[in-house]
């Protein structure tokens, strides 16, 4: 089958691509275009690991085609920090300690800056909930709400 | 040179890691993140049966597929001779892990590798796979632990004779090995018990559940020569394991470790890169494979499921005199469950003079088990640690008190022989008794459980390099792959002994051809044995700084002395100069000898047991079954946390695969043998929503044979918390909690045959 055309814009820089009419917008990032930060833990969208934004919503993008991403605007993991300046959610994250293996983490800091932008000042609970999306298996969690705790602070003003 | 006692400057302190900022903007390459000119995809055809013997297999039309480019099954790797291999985390055999690697013979679980196809695209790959003709004979299979020891169960290996017992038996069966231990006459211990409780528990497999799929690129040069890039626990494993099922000699494989998305014990042996290889040699071209999350699920891991008795007889005054347990383990198609650490480390906790334990490693139509954080102690934990509840219970006694009462100390003498030295359970057991958890009232509505656990730790064989670079920083290199963030560890070590801050040094694992030989990342052994090979480098470092700086003074080495990362002179006797700090000195390396760079390897012993102690408070709703963790304490003894921020997160993340554990995971089967529950939906690992903050207590019992105190901490954590549940949902219902996991419909069964 022909491969279709697709203009995007992604991390904020138009993107031209050539996809399968089957092939997921994570296996677009991944293959096509070398973007390797959001990973493939599952491909059912039970894990997260995959987590980008989409025109402004959180989606699993391997339950996104490639062909749907046309005239779509994607902020993946690597568009995150503002040139060598970490987001505050980047920064707490390593403060904090709130990764080990880190091959959840690209998907945590996309969904947890999501969070963020719409409520910057989640509870536990909130926070515990919008995350529940994105599986870590070395961390327990708790240094994860705790640094997105402390990075809605940052965000807010309230802390450094 | 021993710093327990120093004043410590880095070690303890909590610096951001050096592998941090890749790993939170997603420039960290994983397994399945690098690519070759003109690669391949390889794909893995698996098993539809539990059991089944293969007649036939006919890769003719798929290997005539365009963008098909190789197949292989099992005929193209050498039939190799069964043989004990040491490389892993546990019990292996090379003609074992050969064969589940690729299927020789007969399927023996659903999912087991049948052939592989390297192919241009995936999408082509997949369609090769389904092009292979397969005839099989559907053989009865067996599950179940019990039912696969039974005189007329499917056997799996008919060369399988029970080893462990004489006369050799006359007939081939499931049970590969009985291992006993024993210590005092048991029998005659019950006799002089007060009270006796007797019980059996079950528990499910459960998977590692890493989210990174297993993955690699391997290449087969024409030369011979080889490289991989692999996500493993070891590059040296996997070197090891891939020239062996291929008959490589190991100089002519490369390994490049890739950043590792998770092990738990389940990546300490090889599923992909013998295949990548073996597909790359028939090719001339890259492989590049990786398991999709079905796979990894049907095709690797997971741990045990077992079966056990447990009777325990203590006196009045809660003195525990005899302890008896059988132990039956799963160990999938091939023999190598952790029966042997299940049987030592239930009953290692505790002073007890009478002891008889029996252990069975049983084979069924399941995937091969593999190593899973602390390999049958939290299954065997399970058993003692909630028979101990019920025998408190019976005894009128507070379950830490009858801890306390009969808790291991130094000088304690272990059933299997080991005397226990340098432990800190009781200080552990002491810290849970002040601690506020345990010191307030259990909220309305709640109940509160407890339970302790053991991992013995290890040592091993491990090297390092460091490098005082041209510009004075300094760069470590270990053979140890990083699973939790023991680069930050290693470089502190380094700058503790080198006087310098820790952002000067960059630790880095290093590739297989590029530092000595080492052991894999497990066993709780990085940051005890590694992490003396980085020390005793850097020492051998500030012995050549010193010897620089006396060179460039013109003085004796011995007037040297070396502070605060500079070279003094020792005394006013040794002359009056300037300090020398890293810069200065290797300014002018060149002049002085060359380079300043040392290299140590070691075989670390001495490890140092590690014990905890958990609390939990649990609600159980009664319409539902479903219990609610809410709240959640882990105390250790971590020896001395050298980063305590990662030390912290050990055992977090080990106290919560615990809950899951306790509470959710299992493999479930059909009765035609399937797995139906393959994917993260339905396995249903814990997710943030379904657990509370875990307080982590850090006890610190100084280690005497690491340089800094420190003894593994990464394992013991997983020990507690399936017990420290079961006896607060015991403790909420008034309903006993013998098998796991505790989920809603087992949770409800148990309430409604109560009558609750």
């Amino acid at each position: 089958m022909a491969k279709s055309y697709v203009s995007t814009t992604i991390n904020g820089e138009s993107q031209e691509f050539l996809c399968e009419p089957q092939q997921t917008l994570l296996d677009v990032l991944r293959d096509v275009i070398g973007l390797t930060g959001s990973k493939e833990g599952c491909a059912s969208g039970d894990c997260g690991a995959c987590s980008v934004m989409l025109d402004g919503t959180l989606v699993c993008s391997c339950l996104v085609l490639g062909v749907e991403a046309e005239g779509a605007s994607i902020l993946t993991v690597e568009g995150v920090a503002l040139g060598d300046k970490l987001h505050p959610v980047q920064q707490k994250f390593l403060e904090h300690a709130a990764l080990q293996c880190g091959f959840c983490t690209p998907g945590l800091i996309v969904a947890s800056k999501a969070l963020l932008d719409q409520n910057p000042n989640p509870t536990e609970i909130e926070i515990r909930y919008w995350l529940a999306g994105n599986l870590c298996r070395c961390t327990g969690y708790d240094k994860i709400v705790r640094a997105v705790q402390d990075a809605g602070a940052v965000m807010r003003g309230e802390a450094s | 040179m021993n710093y327990i006692d120093s004043n410590l400057k880095v070690v303890g302190t909590r610096p951001i890691r050096p592998d941090g900022v890749d790993k939170v903007t997603g420039r960290a390459i994983y397994g399945a993140d690098t690519r070759a000119a003109g690669m391949l995809w390889g794909k893995i055809l698996r098993s539809p049966h539990a059991h089944a013997r293969i007649l036939s297999i006919d890769t003719t039309k798929a290997a005539a597929l365009h963008g098909v480019y190789a197949v292989m099954t099992s005929a193209d790797l050498p039939n190799i001779a069964s043989e004990e291999a040491f490389i892993g985390e546990g019990p292996m055999n090379f003609r074992d892990l050969s064969t589940n690697v690729m299927a020789r013979g007969k399927a023996l679980y659903e999912g087991h590798a049948i052939a592989a196809v390297a192919a241009a695209t995936q999408d082509i790959a997949d369609a090769a796979l389904a092009l292979i003709d397969v005839k099989y004979e559907v053989l009865p299979h067996v599950i179940d632990v019990d039912e696969a020891m039974a005189d007329n169960a499917p056997v799996l290996h008919d060369d399988m004779f029970t080893a462990g017992v004489t006369p050799k038996p006359a007939k081939a069966s499931n049970i590969a090995k009985i291992v006993t231990f024993k210590k005092g006459d048991v029998e005659a211990g019950f006799k002089t018990a007060d009270v006796v409780f007797e019980s059996s528990y079950t528990t499910k497999p459960v998977h590692q559940a890493y989210i990174e799929p297993h993955a690699c690129l391997a290449t087969y040069g024409s030369d011979g020569q080889v490289t991989i890039h692999s996500s493993s626990q070891g590059q040296f494993m996997v070197r090891a394991y891939t020239a062996k099922l291929l008959g490589i000699d190991i100089a002519n494989i490369r390994v490049n470790p890739a950043e590792i998305g998770g092990g738990f014990g389940g990546k300490t042996l090889v599923y992909l890169e013998p295949v990548a290889v073996a597909l790359s040699r028939k090719s001339g071209r890259s492989v590049k494979m990786q398991m999709t999350r079905e796979e990894v699920f049907r095709g690797s891991g997971p741990t045990s499921g077992a079966s056990m008795d447990v009777k325990i007889g203590a006196k009045k005054d809660g003195t525990i005199v005899a302890v008896k347990q059988v132990l039956k383990f799963q160990a999938g198609a091939f023999a190598g469950s952790p029966i042997g650490p299940g049987c030592m480390c239930g009953v290692a906790l505790y002073d007890i003079e009478h002891v008889d334990v029996v252990g069975y490693d049983v084979v069924s139509n399941r995937p091969k088990v593999a190593a899973y954080r602390a390999p049958g102690a939290p299954i065997t934990s399970f058993a003692i640690e909630s028979a101990l509840d019920e025998l408190a219970d019976k005894l009128g006694m507070d379950p830490l008190t009858l801890r306390e009462k009969n808790a291991a100390k130094n000088g304690t003498k272990t059933h299997y022989g080991v005397t226990h030295a340098n432990i800190g359970f009781e200080q552990v057991l002491a810290a849970v008794k002040t601690h506020p958890h345990w010191t307030t009232p259990v909220k309305p509505g709640q109940a509160r459980g407890l339970a302790a656990g053991f991992w013995f730790n290890i040592g091993g064989e491990s090297s390092a390099t460091v490098h005082i670079n041209e510009d004075g920083s300094v760069t470590v290199a270990t053979g140890s792959v990083d699973v939790g963030g023991s680069r930050a560890s290693m470089g502190m070590m380094v700058a503790e002994v080198l006087g310098v801050d820790v952002s000067k040094v960059r630790a880095t694992v290093a590739d297989t051809a590029s530092v000595g030989f080492t052991f894999l990342s497990g066993g709780s052994r990085v940051t005890f044995a590694t992490g003396m090979a980085v020390t005793q480098a850097a020492e051998k470092v500030v012995d050549e700084l010193k010897k620089r700086a006396a060179m460039i003074w013109e003085i004796q080495a011995d007037a040297v002395e070396w502070k605060d990362g500079k070279a003094y002179p020792a005394g006013s006797n040794a002359g009056a100069f300037e300090p020398l700090d890293l810069p200065a000195i290797a300014l002018k390396a060149g002049r002085t000898g060359g380079p300043v760079t040392a290299e140590v390897s070691v075989n670390a012993q001495g490890a140092g047991a590690g014990f905890g102690a958990h609390i939990c408070d649990v609600s159980v709703d009664k319409e539902t079954g479903h219990v609610t963790i809410e709240r959640y304490t882990a105390v250790q003894d971590v020896g001395k946390a050298i980063h305590p921020s990662y030390v912290e997160g050990q055992i977090q993340g080990g106290a919560v695969q615990g809950i899951g554990w306790a509470l959710n995971e299992e493999y479930i089967y059909s009765a035609k043998g399937n797995l139906e529950n393959p994917g993260f939906l339905d396995y249903r690992c814990p997710v943030m929503s379904d657990v509370p903050m875990i307080e982590a207590v850090l006890v610190e019992v100084p280690n005497p044979r690491h340089p800094f105190g420190a003894r593994g901490v990464g394992e013991v954590p997983i020990v507690p918390p399936m017990a420290a549940i079961g006896n607060a949902i015991r403790r909420a219902t008034g309903v006993s909690m013998p098998h796991l996991p505790m989920s809603p419909p087992t949770v409800l069964a148990a309430l409604n045959a109560a009558g609750k």
